[in-house]
């Protein structure tokens, strides 16, 4: 995927402002950022529920404006704010999006769904009754049942416990590396940057303000780790943009 | 269009009822009342009448063909708002999903539910108070075709305005029914509406549709004068759904615009 000159405008105020980047295919790379910077803005006009205001995503070799659909189809997401019809069983869920995305050898596809996200107790219990952590889960099997090659992850262990999240990011690493799916992943956790990101992008009041190797950048900006490197980006954009 | 995927909408409205059938009673309970209500009223007026007026056949039959146009936007409407009450618009549009797929699939649901109705209130109307629905035969169905695409039509209407205004517009599609009946000649012809009100009426498909009708029951011929004000309602219940169909494409780009779309669900406008 390549995003060129992206921008997102709200009447006065740009949201994202002028971003551009690419994700190569089992890439994982970690957007990262305050709150308000334009993480979510990006995430959700790659998946084509934002119009941008200027700019171009390309997609599999598709411009996004155009192919909304066909692009959708070897996409997918999971994200805290999105949520699955608590009306439903977790089984159902699975059933409906999978024929939204059109999956073959769906019940099969399910069944080791269950399985790998430790669902299969859960699977006619209603999404609304499961803890944080379990509807945490649904929304990655939901993210992955169409085998995407591009997975959009917005805070995807932000209400897991460590135990859960490491296995969860594991999941996420090898689906990536057998899959060769790059991934966008947005989290507030900078230990799990480290440990799951090839590159990050620090955004900061929309726009691209660092990026490289979660290792080795903060070092690169006089850092102790990514975390002091975040939190200096949150706090003092302009003066580590003149560092640069 | 994907089968799949307007399959996906239907099977979701499905999963909602079969898991929890009191939501069985909004869309067949009142109809049920209604046509008990209807049938006695039509059997007291018969004993005023003495005969000389088939009450039965006029406005029980009327009831049931306003029921078509009636259970397919109040249908369309009820799956439109299920998907609101359940925040699920982020997950489908982010989705390969198509708004003309959706929109079939909202359809689908609502004609399934509304062929179960139909074939209730015949039943109740068959047996109990003698009334046959296909007393005219298949004559009968170009006409249920009109006020289904017309049904069709006022439910994506609703449904955008509802998408356009937040949810809280809901109340703005629940009256809808009622008040086109009063212009839509289902009761009594649009002769008896003030002249005023009758250009008004001749906009609507159904003033077509009742008026056709009623000179159907008593000629139980199809003559050109009647084929010709079919095909005015027709046209007219196209142009309709089309202008409906348009202006939930225009709203859904409006919130794809504003971010609404990412952010619908809560109270929005």
């Amino acid at each position: 995927m390549k995003i060129e000159g992206l921008t997102k405008e709200y009447q006065s105020i740009k949201a994202v402002d002028d971003v551009s980047f690419a994700i190569n295919a089992g890439e994982i790379i970690g957007l990262l950022g305050p709150n308000g910077a334009g993480k979510t803005s990006i995430i959700n006009m790659v998946l084509g529920i934002l119009e941008p205001t200027g700019g171009k995503i390309q997609a599999f070799g598709l411009n996004l404006k155009h192919h909304r659909s066909e692009c959708s189809q070897k996409m997918n997401f999971a994200a805290v704010y999105a949520h699955l019809p608590p009306n439903l069983t977790v089984r159902q869920i699975l059933t409906v999006f999978g024929c939204l995305y059109t999956v073959a050898d769906l019940d099969k596809t399910i069944d080791s769904l269950l399985i790998k996200f430790d669902l299969q107790k859960f699977a006619d219990a209603r999404a609304g009754v499961l803890s944080s952590g379990e509807a945490s889960r649904l929304s990655l099997a939901k993210a992955i049942i169409n085998q995407p090659q591009l997975l959009l992850l917005d805070e995807p262990t932000a209400s897991l416990d460590p135990s859960i999240a490491r296995e969860i990011r594991e999941q996420i690493k090898d689906y990536a590396k057998n899959k060769q799916a790059a991934v966008l992943w947005t989290s507030h956790n900078m230990k799990e940057i480290e440990a799951v990101c090839d590159r990050v992008l620090f955004l900061s009041h929309g726009k691209i303000l660092l990026s490289g190797d979660p290792l080795r950048l903060p070092a690169e900006h006089g850092k102790k780790d990514l975390e002091e490197l975040f939190i200096a980006v949150a706090r003092e954009p302009l003066s580590l943009n003149n560092n640069l | 269009m994907s089968l799949s995927r307007i399959y996906a909408i239907f099977l979701r409205q499905y999963y909602l009822i079969r898991g929890n059938p009191t939501r069985l009673f909004g869309y067949f309970v009142w109809l049920t009342l209604s046509i008990i209500q209807w049938g006695f009223i039509t059997k007291y007026l018969k004993t005023l009448n003495q005969g000389t007026f088939n009450f039965v056949n006029v406005l029980l039959g009327a009831i049931i063909i306003w029921e078509v146009f009636n259970r397919m936007q109040t249908g369309v409407l009820m799956s439109f708002l299920e998907d609101i009450w359940s925040q699920n618009f982020f997950n489908y549009f982010a989705s390969p999903l198509k708004i003309s797929e959706y929109l079939a699939g909202l359809i689908l649901t609502s004609i399934g539910m509304g062929t179960i109705g139909m074939l209730i209130l015949i039943s109740i109307a068959g047996f109990g108070f003698g009334y046959n629905f296909f007393q005219l035969g298949l004559m009968i169905l170009p006409f249920v075709v009109v006020l289904l695409i017309f049904g069709m039509a006022m439910g994506v209407l609703t449904a955008a305005m509802i998408f356009r205004l937040g949810p809280a517009a809901e109340w703005l599609g629940w009256p809808l029914p009622f008040f086109l009946s009063i212009f839509s000649g289902v009761f009594y012809p649009i002769a008896a509406l003030p002249i005023s009100l009758q250009w008004f009426a001749k906009l609507l498909p159904p003033a077509y549709i009742f008026e056709s009708l009623r000179t159907l029951i008593f000629t139980g011929k199809l003559s050109a004068d009647l084929i010709f004000s079919l095909l005015a309602g027709a046209v007219l219940a196209i142009i309709y759904f089309l202008a409906a169909y348009g202006f939930f494409v225009r709203v859904y780009r409006h919130n794809l615009r504003t971010g609404m779309l990412a952010r619908f669900g809560s109270e929005i406008g």
